[in-house]
């Protein structure tokens, strides 16, 4: 074995091993396990395709199966851990070490794993992050991940949902590791190549088809007063104050109810052209009006969405497609969208401290983060100038300064009392105690208070920008926690200050009268009603059909 | 089942002509107010039947801050909850309170 090429060598071996289970790269479905066993090496490196949205879920179940005398001890690096299977490779002790970025459902078996000490944490990361670590120090040995259809050469279509797979095929395929494609069918010829085939080493056809998640989906009918009303002072009070128009929206219900104002609510105060033009945003079924109505110019999407693909087909002026026609999405390119070429993020959240630290870990539960903290991050390396940024930024200084520095706009919207009447702003988040009980070098904070421009809740808007120092900063969120123990206990006087200066917006400030916060200002009333408005091109997943 | 009463004195008597009305409806995390013209002057009654127990001081802040904001005199809500957060609690009283001074 040479000094210069070992890790090459090495994959010559398992290539060598594996030769003889593949028809050139086609493996069948009843040798996945085996094959798994000749390719991957104790203590490997595996990133099993866990995206946002598609899972390779079939190589997960072969993954499960292996002989723990053969297969043991691997560190996980993947993005999403969302499927039992994941979890149960922990249990089995196939794996030991585990690297990742969002859990969702899985997010109470995964802080019940952690306490049990079955699982050894490396870190929870933000997309962006773990996929840098891809290229720096957690490139994988191996790489199962997940498409559409493949053709006998290994060339991989993924359609709408590309998601993350061009980014881990090519930090494993260039650095000597191994590549496995599970697909939903082999075929002659691909609608458009999403993956080069001699960067996939393996081709399994999987007897079902892989599971796709809807997870942006919000039913309009499920939106309620207080939601329209913190999008009408959302609006009005920061989407028109600043001219925002690059910027991504959170999955909550509060932008739901945004998007579903543009073309009512932000419509009457002429905002259309000059807000919400640009966006780095997931198909949104709620956004369908405001495209219909002619506010968007252009999204880029980090995944796809159950039921979208008709619709975006159909509008490639508005999305990015392929040469087919389908929409081409790619989460590291959107998240590096969000993370540089947006004035804004605003998303939801489930709990905040008083230094405007949020979280959205709760007692048991690791959700994870997901993109949010690298969407709700200020990039200190931005270098092009918009009006929303150069003002957020002259208001975070205090007006001395020669030389001008924007800020992006990181907003937080939270009803002052969540589920069971779970108060979101807390002395301590949840997240912290769970760091400590389970002694986590870092407690999981998903958007660090200094980086929180601005937070809305029914009560108003608090402007943390305008904030000078740490005691002026806890009452201005004080000032917007309604009824909960921080909001009760707010000096007035103090509060009143902010509100005298702007820092604090109640409603009647904002000319926001909150019995005119009705559904019946909702461009779309039900899912149906967003069907329409896509003239029967969006297709709703069965679960959202109520007619 | 815990019942609260509050009696307090307004700025002054809620303008309008309407002398009874209805919003919202009794459901989880919603509530029923029902607004009854009294003859007392400037004085506001609320009597609260709630779902969910040992939120007094909440009930107390929200109703203190609603007789401040909208100056509801002369009125006594009747309010039979379903565990609403206060946000909803506020807007029922201020849309019952609309509903009063806008009926002719």
């Amino acid at each position: 074995m040479s000094g210069w090429s070992k890790a090459r060598d090495a994959r010559g071996e398992r290539m060598s091993a594996a030769a003889s289970l593949a028809k050139g790269k086609i493996v069948e479905a009843a040798d996945a396990t085996a094959l798994l066993e000749r390719l991957i090496r104790p203590g490997d490196r595996v990133c099993l395709e866990g995206d946002n949205q598609k899972q390779a879920d079939f190589l997960a179940r072969a993954l499960i199966k292996v002989d723990r005398q053969k297969v043991h001890d691997l560190h996980v690096v993947q993005s999403g851990l969302v499927l039992p299977e994941h979890l149960e490779l922990f249990e089995s002790g196939i794996a030991r070490k585990l690297d990742f970025s969002y859990s969702g459902p899985q997010g109470a078996a995964l802080a019940r794993a952690l306490d049990k000490g079955r699982i050894e944490l490396g870190a929870i990361h933000t997309y962006i992050e773990l996929f840098a670590r891809y290229y720096m120090d957690l490139t994988p040995n191996v790489a199962l991940i997940v498409a559409r259809q493949a053709d006998r050469d290994g060339n991989l279509y993924t359609g709408p949902n590309t998601e993350d797979t061009p980014t881990i095929v090519e930090a494993t395929a260039f650095k000597d590791g191994i590549v496995v494609a599970q697909v939903n069918e082999i075929v002659d010829k691909l609608p458009r190549v999403d993956i080069q085939g001699d960067q996939v080493d393996f081709v399994i056809q999987s007897p079902t088809s892989f599971y796709v998640e809807p997870l942006f989906t919000r039913d309009p009918a499920s939106v309620t007063e207080t939601q329209i009303l913190m999008a009408m002072m959302a609006i009005k009070g920061i989407y028109a104050e600043y001219g925002v128009r690059r910027l991504n929206h959170g999955i909550g219900f509060a932008t739901a109810a945004i998007e579903l104002l543009l073309p009512t609510y932000g419509e009457s105060l002429g905002l259309k052209g000059r807000v919400g033009t640009h966006w780095a945003l997931n198909p949104h079924p709620t956004l369908i009006p405001a495209i219909e109505s002619g506010w968007v110019e252009q999204i880029h999407c980090f995944g796809s969405e159950v039921g979208m693909d008709d619709y975006m087909r159909a509008r490639p002026d508005i999305y990015f497609t392929g040469k087919d026609g389908s929409l081409r999405s790619n989460r590291m390119m959107c998240q590096n969208a969000g993370l540089y070429a947006c004035d804004m993020f605003i998303g939801g959240t489930l709990q905040i401290d008083l230094d405007g630290n949020s979280s959205t870990v709760t007692p048991g539960r690791i959700a994870g983060f997901g993109g949010a903290p690298n969407m709700g991050a200020d990039p200190h390396g931005r270098r092009h100038a918009t009006d929303a940024w150069l003002k957020a930024g002259r208001e975070a200084s205090d007006g001395e300064q020669t030389l001008v520095r924007g800020r992006k706009l990181v907003v937080q919207m939270v009803e002052t009392f969540g589920d069971k009447m779970a108060p979101a702003f807390v002395d301590e988040l949840d997240s912290i105690a769970l760091a400590r009980k389970l002694d986590l070098e870092l407690a999981p904070v998903m958007i660090y208070g200094d980086d929180v421009t601005h937070i809305v809740t029914e009560e108003g808007i608090a402007n943390l920008l305008l904030c000078r120092g740490r005691a002026e900063r806890e009452q201005a969120i004080r000032g917007v926690a309604g009824y909960t123990e921080a909001g009760r206990g707010r000096d007035r006087k103090a509060v009143e200050a902010l509100r005298q200066r702007g820092v604090i917006r109640r409603p009647e400030d904002l000319g926001v009268d909150p019995l005119d916060a009705t559904r019946g200002l909702l461009a779309a009333h039900s899912i149906n009603d967003l069907v329409d408005w896509s003239g029967g091109l969006y297709r709703p997943p069965s679960k959202f059909r109520n007619w | 089942m815990e019942t609260l009463s509050f009696s307090l004195r307004a700025e002054r008597v809620l303008r309008g002509t309407g002398r009874q009305a209805i919003v919202g409806v009794v459901a989880s995390g919603n509530l029923e107010v029902l607004a009854e013209r009294i003859e007392d002057g400037t004085g506001c009654r609320v009597e609260v039947s709630t779902a969910a127990e040992g939120f007094g001081d909440v009930w107390k802040a929200v109703v203190g801050d609603f007789v401040e904001r909208v100056s509801p005199g002369g009125v006594c809500f009747s309010i039979n909850d379903g565990g609403a957060r206060p946000d909803t609690v506020m807007l029922r009283l201020m849309q019952a309170a609309r509903v009063l001074e806008s009926a002719s």
